[in-house]
C-alpha cells in the first residue's frame, strides 16, 4: 500500500474511533431522564405537582435503587425521572406518595420541615385499607421512631421536607414489589403515605438541584452513594421557567 | 523534523503487512477488546456478591475492565513482542524498536529516547491543557456565590478532574526533557532502560482516557486527594480515579528508575559528579523521589480499589480500618510529589540562568546540595497536611520544624540565582524571562508555605483557598513557568525549529501578569474564610472571586498564545534552528539540532564543567572526537572512568 | 585550567566579587534595610490588626499574632529578593552589541556560609516560636485528637453533667458532622442536640468533634477553631471566645456533593444569655433528647439501640447503608 493510502486509511480509522468515542460519551452523558413540564398546567399562580417514592426502580437498569417518580401532568402516567419544570413566582403544591419503608436517621436535622408554607407538611397514612385523618407535622423524630423514608430538599431554595413513612418494619421496606406503585402494577393499594406541602418558586429562571438527604443508598458506605448521588433517582433538578 | 536513520530490524521472514504490525491502531483494538473481556469477567465474578446485588454497582467489572484495557493496549503496542521473541529464541527487533521514519514513529512503541521525549512533550501538553479547561469551568462556576452554572455534582466532577489531571502530570519535565536531554547532557547514546522509559510513556494515554472516563460514570466526589471513606462511598467514577492515579504511579516509578540508572551509569568519561549539569542533578533527585514515593501512592490506590471491590475495609472505621491510614499513605506520597514537581523546575531555571547571564553558576555545590536537601527532607514533613486532623498532637512541633527546615535548602536555590545574577550581562530572551518569572512566583509560593508550616497560622489557612493559591504558586508559577522556559530553551534542540521570539515574549508577559492577577487575590480569599472545593461562598467575597475568574480566563487566553506559537513555529513557519542558538556551553548544544539517531558519533570525553562562562582559560566542554583508544570502546557506561582523568591532566 | 581544581571549584581565583561590585552591594543593603523597616512597620502596625482571623477568641488572637509575626519575617525576604532581581534587571543587562561574557564568579564560600547560618537560625527561631505559640494558647484552636495534651490554663474537666459560668469546669460542646449538616450536643445540659451553635463569651470551650460518616472539618472562622471530624474518633479543640457576635461554621474538608453548602451560623452571647438559652432548649428538647443515644464521644451509626430489629432484619442502619453485611464480623 502506498504511503498516502496508508495515511488516509489511518486518518479515517482515527476519525472513526474519535467519532465512536464521542458518540458513546454523548450517549452515556446525554442519557438524561425526560423533564416533566408543569408550566402549561399552572393557573392562578399555583401549580400541582405529584411525585412518588418507591423502594426500587424495576423499570431501570438499577432495579435495587430507591427512586422518585414524577407524574406526567397530561397523561397522569408515572415517569421514571426527577426533572421537572414549574413557572417562576408560583406556589407549587406538592403531593408525594411515599411507598418506601422507613430509614432510621441518627441526625435530627433532616427531620424538620423548612421552607414550606407554614413550615409544615400535611400527612395522611394509608394502611392498605383506610386513610388516616391528615395531620400537619413540622418535626419528626427520625431517630427514635423511624418515621421518615426520604426527604425532598431543595438546598438552593431552603426547602426541606421529610417524607413521612408508614412505620411498618415487619413488612420490610418493600411496600410494593414493582415500580411505579400504581394500579397497573396492582400496587396502588399498598400501605403508603400521602404528603402534601407547598412552596413558592423565586422570580427569574434557574435550575435548582433537589435531592433526598436521608442516607438511603443501600449497599453504599454510610448510605450516601449510588441513588443518592445520581440524577434520576434520589436526586433531581427543578427548573424554574421565567 | 528530519528523518532519523533507522536501524534495520533483523528479520528472518518477510515483514508482516503494515496494518498487522504493532502501532496505535492495534493498541486501540487491544484496549477495546481488553476492556470488554475484563468487564465480562468482572460481571461473572461480581454477580455472586451480595453487596453487588444490593447496590446494583459492580466495581469488579469496571476495575477488571481497566486492568485488561491496559494489558490489551500494551499487547497491541507490541510491548511484549520482544519479550516473547526472546523467550522463543527468535531474533528481536532492532535497537530502536520502531520501523518507520518520519512522523509514524511517534505513534509507536519505540526505544529511541528522543522519540519518547517528543511523545512525552505532546502528551504532557495535552494533559496540561485538558486540566486547564476544567480550571476554566471551575472559575466559571465561582463567578457567582449562589447561582450555579454547574450542579453540585457537576462542580465536584470538574474539580476532581482538574486536580487529578494536573497532579498526574507529574512527569511533565522528567518525561520530555529528562528523557530527551539527559542522555545528551551526560554524553550517552542511550538511556539505561529504554523499554521502561517507553512503557512509562505509553501508560500515560491509558491513564488519561481512564481518568476522563470517570465522567461517564458521574465523576468522583473526592477531589484529587481521594480521602477515604468518601472514596469508598463514591460511585463507579471513583474506580476510574483510583485506577488512573495508580497507573500513573506505575508509570512514574518506571520513569524514575530509568532516570536514576541513566544518570548514575551512563555518564561519559570525564563527566564527574562535580561537572554534572544542574538539570541532571534535578532529574537524579526527582528520580529518587519518584522511585521512593510513588509506590506508596500505588499501594494506597490499590487499597481503595480492594475496599471498593472486595470490601477489605482498610479505611472503614466500623470494621477496624482507619481513615487516618489513607491520609498518611496519601500524604507520604503527596508531599514528596510536591517536590517531584518543584525540583525539575529548579533544575531548568538553574540551567537557563548561566546561559543568559553569561556567568558560571554561582555556588554549584550549594545548588546541588539544596536539591538533595529538599529531596531528603520531603519524606519527613507529610503530617503538616494533617495538623488539624486529630493525629497525635505531640508530633506537631517536630513536623513544624522539618517543614520549616525545607526552606533552608530551598533558600540555596535562591542564593545560587542571586549570586549568578551578580554583575551579570543579562540577555532577556524568552527562556530567561520564564526563568526569572519562576523565581519570583516561587518566592511567593515558598514564603506562604512558611505560614502553612506554622500550626497556629495554618489553623486559619488550612484547607482554604490560601493553600490553593500557595500550591498553584509553586506548581503553576514555579514548575509550569520553568517548563515553558524549558520549551522555549530546548525546543530548537528537540525539534530543530525555533519558537517565535516576539510571540514568546508576549506569551511570557501575558502569562506572568494574568497568573499573578489570578492567584494573588486567592490568598486573600482564603484568609477571608473561603474553603477549597466549595460552589457557594460568602457574598462579600464575590468581587475578589470575579476578579480571579476574569483573570483566569485571561490566563487561559495567554496559554492560547503559546499554543498558537508552538503550532505555527513547529508546523507552519519551521524556522531552522542553528546548532547553538543561545551560545550555550552545555554538551547538548554541541550536537546538531536535532541530534542524530545515535546522539554522538563517538562517546565524548568531558573536559570541563558546563558553566565556565567568561573564563578564558576554560577548556571546551567536551572532546566530541576523542582519539581512538582513549576510551577503549564505543560504549558509554562500560568504559571505566579512569582514562578520563588522564586525558584532562 | 588551573583556575579550577576539582576538589574545590568554588574557591577559584575569581571566587570573590570584584571591587566594582562593592558599591552595588552597599546600595542594595541600604535600600533593603530601609524598605524592609518601612514595610515591616506597615505590616505589623497598619495591616496587622486587620489580619485574619481577627481576635474574637483566644485562639483566633494567637493565630492573628502568628500571621502578623510571620508577615514581619517574610517581608524582608520578599522585599530583598524582589529588590535584588529588580536591581539586576536594571543595571546588569547586556549592553547593545556586547557579546562578551560576564566575570566568572564561581561562588563565595563565606557568603554561602553566612547565608546558610542566617536562614538556619531564622528557621530554628521560627520553629521555636511556632512551638511556643502552639503550646501556650492550648493548641491554638487546632484539633488535638482524642487525647489533648495542651489545655486552657486553669480549667479542669470536673463534671460532664453540669456547668455554670465562672467556674473552673470547662464547657463541653460536641460537634457532630454528617453528610451534609452539623449538629451540636451539650452534654452538660442534659445532652440535648440542636442545629444551633451558641457559646458564652469569655468562657473556655472544649469542642469534641466527631463524624457519623466521612471526614468533615469543623471550621469556626471567627473563633480560629479548626478540627477534622473523623468517623469513630473524638477530636478535641479548645478556645475562649472573647467577644459576642455571629460566627460562621463551615465544613473545610471535602465531604461529598453538598460540601459547598455545609455551613451554618452560630453566635457568641453573654454567659447569662447562654444559660437562659441552654436551659430553655434543654427543656424544649427534653422529649427528643430522651430518645437519642446516650451521650458518647463517638457514635457508630450502624447500631441503633431501640431499633435493633431494623438492623438485623433489614440490613438497614442509621447511616450505615448496609455496605458491609450485618452478618460480617464487626471486629476483624
Amino acid at each position: 500500500m502506498s504511503l498516502p493510502a496508508r495515511v488516509t486509511t489511518l486518518v479515517i480509522a482515527f476519525l472513526a474511533v474519535v467519532a465512536g468515542g464521542i458518540f458513546v460519551s454523548l450517549h452515556f452523558i446525554g442519557a438524561q431522564p425526560p423533564t416533566e413540564n408543569y408550566t402549561p398546567y399552572a393557573s392562578g399562580g399555583e401549580v400541582n405537582v405529584t411525585m412518588m417514592t418507591t423502594a426500587q426502580s424495576t423499570v431501570g437498569q438499577k432495579p435495587d435503587w430507591v427512586t422518585y417518580f414524577i407524574q406526567n401532568p397530561a397523561t397522569k402516567q408515572w415517569v421514571h425521572t426527577t426533572y421537572f419544570a414549574v413557572p417562576e413566582n408560583t406556589t407549587v403544591n406538592m403531593t408525594i406518595l411515599g411507598y418506601d419503608g422507613c430509614t432510621p436517621l441518627r441526625n435530627p436535622v433532616w427531620g424538620r420541615v423548612t421552607g414550606t408554607a407554614g413550615s409544615v407538611e400535611n400527612v395522611s397514612y394509608f394502611n392498605g385499607k383506610t386513610y388516616s385523618a391528615p395531620v400537619n407535622i413540622s418535626t419528626f423524630n427520625t431517630y427514635a421512631n423511624c418515621s421518615v423514608q426520604h426527604t425532598f430538599s431543595i438546598p438552593g431554595l431552603g426547602v426541606s421536607v421529610p417524607i413521612a413513612s408508614v412505620t411498618t418494619l415487619q413488612e420490610n421496606n418493600n411496600l410494593c414489589g414493582t415500580s411505579p406503585c400504581d394500579t397497573a402494577n396492582g400496587d396502588a393499594n399498598s400501605p403508603h403515605t400521602v404528603v402534601k406541602f407547598s412552596f413558592k418558586t423565586p422570580n427569574g429562571s434557574g435550575n435548582y438541584t433537589w435531592q433526598c438527604f436521608i442516607p438511603c443508598g443501600l449497599g453504599y458506605v454510610d448510605g450516601n452513594g449510588g441513588p443518592m448521588a445520581t440524577l434520576g433517582y434520589m436526586m433531581g433538578q427543578l427548573e424554574v421557567q421565567a | 523534523m528530519t528523518d532519523v536513520i533507522v536501524s534495520q530490524p533483523i528479520q528472518t521472514k518477510p515483514p508482516r503487512p503494515w496494518w498487522l504490525q504493532p502501532g496505535w491502531h492495534t493498541a486501540l483494538i487491544g484496549a477495546i477488546a481488553g476492556y470488554a473481556l475484563g468487564h465480562w469477567l468482572g460481571n461473572f465474578i461480581g454477580s455472586g456478591y451480595q453487596q453487588v446485588a444490593t447496590s446494583d454497582d459492580n466495581d469488579f467489572a469496571i476495575v477488571l475492565g481497566y486492568c485488561f484495557l491496559v494489558l490489551g493496549w500494551l499487547i497491541g503496542l507490541g510491548v511484549f513482542t520482544d519479550l516473547f521473541r526472546q523467550m522463543l529464541g527468535r531474533p528481536i527487533n532492532g535497537q530502536n524498536g520502531h520501523r518507520n521514519g518520519g512522523l509514524a514513529k511517534y505513534f509507536q512503541y519505540t526505544l529511541d529516547h528522543k522519540v519518547v521525549g517528543i511523545q512525552y512533550l505532546v502528551g504532557m501538553l495535552v494533559y496540561f491543557f485538558t486540566g486547564g479547561l476544567f480550571a476554566i469551568a471551575i472559575r466559571t462556576e465561582l463567578l457567582s456565590p449562589t447561582y450555579h452554572v454547574l450542579s453540585a455534582t457537576g462542580y465536584l466532577e470538574v474539580v476532581g478532574e482538574h486536580g487529578t489531571m494536573m497532579m498526574m502530570m507529574t512527569s511533565v519535565v522528567v518525561g520530555p526533557f529528562g528523557n530527551y536531554i539527559v542522555p545528551l547532557m551526560i554524553g550517552s547514546k542511550r538511556v539505561a532502560f529504554p523499554r521502561l522509559e517507553a512503557l512509562s510513556f505509553w501508560l500515560t494515554p491509558c491513564a488519561y482516557v481512564i481518568l476522563l472516563s470517570a465522567i461517564l460514570f458521574g465523576g468522583f466526589p473526592t477531589g484529587w486527594t481521594g480521602y477515604a471513606p468518601l472514596s469508598i462511598q463514591g460511585g463507579e467514577g471513583m474506580d476510574a480515579y483510583a485506577f488512573a492515579f495508580g497507573l500513573m504511579g506505575i508509570s512514574i516509578i518506571a520513569a524514575g528508575f530509568n532516570m536514576v540508572c541513566t544518570v548514575i551509569c551512563y555518564r561519559a568519561p570525564g563527566m564527574r559528579w562535580s561537572r554534572l549539569p544542574m538539570f541532571v542533578w534535578s532529574m537524579l533527585t526527582t528520580g529518587f523521589l519518584l522511585v521512593l514515593a510513588a509506590p506508596v501512592l500505588v499501594g494506597g490506590m490499590y487499597m481503595i480499589l480492594t475496599d471498593r471491590t472486595a470490601q477489605t475495609a482498610f479505611f472503614v472505621n466500623q470494621l477496624g480500618g482507619s481513615s487516618y491510614l489513607y491520609e498518611d499513605l496519601f500524604w507520604f506520597f503527596g508531599h514528596p510529589e510536591v517536590y517531584i514537581l518543584a525540583l525539575p523546575g529548579f533544575g531548568i531555571v538553574s540551567e537557563i540562568l548561566p546561559v543568559f547571564t553569561r556567568k558560571p553558576l554561582f555556588g554549584y555545590k550549594v545548588g546541588a546540595a539544596g536539591m538533595f536537601g529538599v529531596a531528603v527532607l520531603s519524606f519527613f514533613v507529610w503530617q503538616h497536611h494533617l495538623f488539624d486532623s486529630g493525629l497525635d498532637p505531640d508530633m506537631r512541633p517536630l513536623f513544624m520544624l522539618t517543614t520549616e527546615l525545607i526552606s533552608i535548602p530551598t533558600g540555596f536555590i535562591y542564593l545560587v540565582a542571586m549570586g549568578t545574577l551578580w554583575k551579570a550581562k543579562i540577555r532577556l530572551k524568552t527562556p530567561m524571562l520564564f526563568a526569572l518569572g519562576m523565581y519570583i512566583n516561587f518566592l511567593f509560593g515558598g514564603i506562604t508555605g512558611v505560614f502553612l508550616s506554622d500550626v497556629p497560622a495554618d489553623t486559619t489557612a488550612h484547607g482554604s483557598f490560601f493553600v490553593m493559591a500557595h500550591f498553584h504558586y509553586t506548581i503553576m508559577g514555579g514548575l509550569i513557568f520553568a517548563f515553558f522556559g524549558g520549551v522555549y530553551y530546548w525546543l530548537p534542540k528537540l525539534m530543530g525549529v525555533t519558537l517565535n521570539e516576539r510571540l514568546g515574549k508576549i506569551n511570557f508577559w501575558a502569562m506572568f501578569i494574568t497568573f499573578n492577577s489570578t492567584f494573588m487575590p486567592l490568598f486573600a480569599v482564603g484568609m477571608a474564610g473561603q474553603p477549597r472545593r466549595v460552589f457557594e461562598y460568602a457574598a462579600n467575597l464575590q468581587t475578589l472571586n470575579d476578579w480571579v475568574s476574569i483573570s483566569a480566563f485571561a490566563l487561559g487566553g495567554s496559554l492560547l498564545i503559546f499554543i498558537f506559537n508552538f503550532v505555527m513555529s513547529t508546523v507552519v513557519w519551521r524556522e531552522r534552528a542553528p546548532q547553538n542558538p543561545w551560545q550555550a556551553r552545555g554538551l547538548e548544544w554541541q550536537l546538531p539540532s536535532p541530534p542524530p539517531a545515535e546522539n554522538f558519533e563517538h562517546i565524548p570525553v568531558i573536559l570541563s564543567g558546563p558553566y565556565e562562562y567568561g573564563d578564558p582559560t576554560a577548556l571546551p566542554v567536551a572532546d566530541l572526537h576523542p582519539p581512538a583508544g582513549v576510551i577503549g570502546g564505543a560504549l558509554a557506561g562500560t568504559a571505566s572512568g579512569e582514562p578520563a582523568t588522564g586525558v584532562e591532566a | 585550567m588551573a583556575a579550577e581544581t576539582p576538589a574545590a571549584p568554588e574557591t577559584g581565583a575569581h571566587g570573590l566579587p570584584n571591587g566594582g561590585g562593592r558599591r552595588d552591594g552597599v546600595w542594595l543593603a541600604v535600600l533593603w534595610v530601609i524598605l524592609s523597616v518601612i514595610c515591616c512597620l506597615i505590616v505589623y502596625f497598619v495591616w496587622g490588626p486587620h489580619l485574619p482571623p481577627g481576635d474574637a477568641s483566644s485562639s483566633a488572637a494567637s493565630q492573628q499574632f502568628d500571621i502578623k509575626v510571620l508577615g514581619v519575617i517574610a517581608t524582608p525576604v520578599v522585599v530583598g529578593v524582589l529588590l535584588y532581581f529588580g536591581w539586576a534587571l536594571t543595571f546588569w543587562r547586556q549592553k547593545a552589541g556586547d557579546e562578551t561574557d560576564a566575570p566568572p564568579i564561581h561562588g563565595n564560600p563565606k557568603l554561602a556560609a553566612t547565608w546558610i547560618t542566617v536562614t538556619g537560625a531564622t528557621v530554628l527561631c521560627l520553629a521555636a516560636f511556632g512551638t511556643y505559640e502552639l503550646i501556650v494558647p492550648a493548641g491554638a484552636g487546632a484539633g488535638e485528637g482524642p487525647q489533648p495534651i495542651w489545655k486552657p490554663a486553669g480549667t479542669v474537666t470536673a463534671s460532664d453533667t453540669s456547668w455554670a459560668p465562672g467556674g473552673k469546669n470547662i464547657l463541653q460542646v460536641q460537634v457532630i458532622g454528617q453528610q451534609w449538616a452539623w449538629t451540636y450536643r451539650y452534654p452538660q445540659f442534659g445532652g440535648f442536640e440542636t442545629t444551633q451553635l451558641e457559646l458564652p463569651v469569655n468562657e473556655p470551650v472544649q469542642f469534641n468533634v466527631t463524624s457519623l460518616d466521612v471526614i468533615h472539618s469543623f471550621w469556626v472562622y471567627q473563633l480560629g477553631v479548626k478540627a477534622d471530624a473523623n468517623p469513630g474518633v473524638n477530636n478535641v479543640a479548645y478556645t475562649t471566645p472573647t467577644s459576642t457576635g455571629s460566627i460562621t461554621v463551615r465544613c473545610d474538608e471535602l465531604c461529598g456533593i453538598w460540601h459547598g453548602a455545609m455551613y451554618d451560623y452560630g453566635k457568641v452571647v453573654t454567659a447569662s444569655q447562654f444559660m437562659t438559652w441552654a436551659h430553655s432548649t434543654e427543656t424544649q428538647l427534653a422529649s427528643v433528647t430522651k430518645l437519642l443515644p446516650t451521650y458518647a464521644l463517638t457514635y457508630d451509626p450502624t447500631t441503633i439501640a431501640n431499633l435493633g430489629k431494623v438492623n438485623t432484619e433489614l440490613g438497614l442502619t442509621g447511616a450505615g447503608g448496609g455496605y458491609y453485611n450485618p452478618a460480617d464480623p464487626e471486629q476483624p
